[in-house]
């Protein structure tokens, strides 16, 4: 099939970015939208062209380098799917694909698609681990968790980290990654002992960042590619309340 | 002293401050719109009602303070919360699509304002009788402020009873999205609870909506009417 690509280019932090058009001819709809990405970056570099920068690093939706908001969708339109997962047969012969980089002043745009997430890492730095020494392998079953529990923890630890989330609030918040990264421990009794602490330290560094506030919209869940729940930033708030009132 | 101080500026506490005030704000709604009904009953329930309301001033002065402090703190954090939420995007996407969000949801603070500008136009009229003195000087047979006669005539103009609705329709629009909103930014959803709370929201929603609308319209279509020996000017 025939697409026409508006994408966003930007040749560094500092300049003023701007969207390019390229028509692209003979896209087959058994692509992922990376492989069509690479096509047209093959074209470029045939005619001596600088190719256009994006994130990608598994290509198999489990690691959340890939990014791109795809026609206002953080990694597209399909539901529950990244971009390195997203196929071309999604896409009609003739349409017409803005692609951006994610937006929001805690990812600066380093070059054309690829943002500087590193917030996020600063993010986990602040609290989201669990500091005690866990020695060798323990036995199985040497700590009996409630299946609900180890299975919530589980649902947010789906959590990959691309920053979907942020992309997709209208108010660039990183709510529902840092609900995840508190959530996954606060549902196992590894993560009882900093429980206070922790939330405090995330969120602490979450507005450090300069990410928005988040104002219950759920755009967030809907763009997640591993649908990291909204009852995550509930029990966050729960959390965080908590821990101001009895410290 | 200092601690909640931070705990306001913070972007979880401050959805708490919002949250709060808000609740106090939609109480107090409740309680106006179930003592203003009073008007579908006639002007002697109206006026005795307001007769009662002014002379308690402490009271009122009280709830009247509790309010003011409610509001300011609610368009003081929504305006900030909002202008920081602006700043977290400074460069804006070319093409944004919603996914789950409502309406409502996207615009809290322009149907926020509108209420506000709705607000003080309220006050002027009900409650410092600026705008209107013409109905607002009135007084009953036994003396006391004709608060009937002075709602009816207001709301027998097109234009003010179209105002109120207007407004009303867009505080139900800022509500739809508020209350359940409330319960998350207090950490008190549960997927459990989640349509109960939509369903809850809803309902007050539309309980406070069609409520307070029932009497503008009423007046208007002329199911209540002005007591003998009222003329409208
Ligand atoms: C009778 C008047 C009002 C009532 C009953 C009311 C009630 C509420 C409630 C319950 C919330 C939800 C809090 C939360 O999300 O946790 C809220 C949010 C909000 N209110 Fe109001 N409000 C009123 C007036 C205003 C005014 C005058 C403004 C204007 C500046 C305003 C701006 C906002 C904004 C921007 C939010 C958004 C917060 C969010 O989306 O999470 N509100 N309001
Ligand atoms: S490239 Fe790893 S999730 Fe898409």
């Amino acid at each position: 099939m025939k697409l026409t690509l508006r994408i966003w280019r930007q040749k560094n932090p500092r300049e003023r970015g701007a969207f390019v058009t390229f028509p692209l001819a003979d896209v087959s709809e058994h692509m992922s939208f990376l492989e069509m990405l690479d096509v047209l970056n093959e074209s470029l570099i045939d005619k001596g062209q600088e190719p256009v920068a994006f994130d990608h690093d598994c290509r198999e939706g489990i690691c959340g380098a890939c990014s791109l908001m795809i026609n206002g969708y953080p990694h597209g339109p399909l539901p529950a799917t990244t971009t390195c997962q997203l196929h071309m047969r999604h896409f009609k012969d003739g349409d017409v694909i803005t692609v951006e980089p994610w937006r929001a002043r805690a990812f600066p745009v380093l070059k054309d698609c690829v943002t500087d997430r590193s917030a996020l890492d600063r993010i986990m730095q602040a609290g989201g681990f669990v500091s005690v020494r866990t020695g060798g392998t323990p036995d199985a079953n040497a700590l009996p968790i409630r299946k609900k529990e180890a299975d919530l923890s589980m649902d947010a630890a789906a959590c990959i980290g691309c920053g979907a989330c942020v992309a997709a609030c209208k108010n660039a918040s990183a709510m529902l990654f840092v609900a995840a990264k508190v959530g996954q421990f606060a549902h196992l009794p590894q993560g009882q002992a900093e429980r206070k602490e922790r939330v405090r330290r995330m969120t602490g560094q979450m507005d450090k960042e300069g990410f928005g506030n988040c104002t219950n919209t759920y755009d967030c869940e809907g763009a997640c590619p591993k649908q990291i729940n909204r009852r995550f930033i509930a029990e966050m708030n729960r959390d965080f309340i908590c821990a101001e009132l009895t410290e | 002293m200092r601690w909640l101080v931070n705990l306001a500026l913070s972007s979880i506490g401050a959805k708490v401050v919002m949250a709060l005030t808000g609740l106090v704000l939609v109480a107090f709604l409740v309680g106006h719109m179930v003592g203003n009904l009073q008007v579908l009953g006639g002007q002697e329930p109206l006026n005795a009602y307001a007769a009662f309301l002014h002379s308690k001033p402490a009271l009122l002065w009280v709830v009247r303070s509790g309010l003011i402090l409610a509001a300011v703190l609610h368009i003081v954090s929504s305006v900030r919360l909002t202008w920081l939420n602006n700043a977290a995007r400074p460069v804006a996407y070319a093409v944004k699509r919603p996914i789950l969000s409502s309406f409502a949801s996207r615009n809290m603070l322009v149907t926020g304002l509108v209420v506000f500008a709705f607000l003080v136009y309220h006050l002027l009229q009900f409650t410092w009788r600026l705008t209107n003195p013409a109905f607002s000087q009135l007084h009953d047979a036994q003396g006391r402020l004709d608060v009937y006669s002075m709602v009816v005539l207001s709301f027998s103009e097109r234009l003010i009873a179209g105002a109120y609705v207007v407004a009303l329709l867009l505080l139900g629009l800022h509500l739809w999205h508020a209350i359940g909103s409330t319960f998350q930014s207090l950490g008190l959803t549960t997927p459990k609870y989640r349509r109960l709370i939509d369903a809850v929201s809803l309902l007050v929603c539309a309980v406070l909506v069609v409520g307070n609308v029932s009497m503008p319209v009423a007046i208007l279509m002329g199911l209540v009417q002005l007591p003998a020996g009222v003329i409208a000017p």
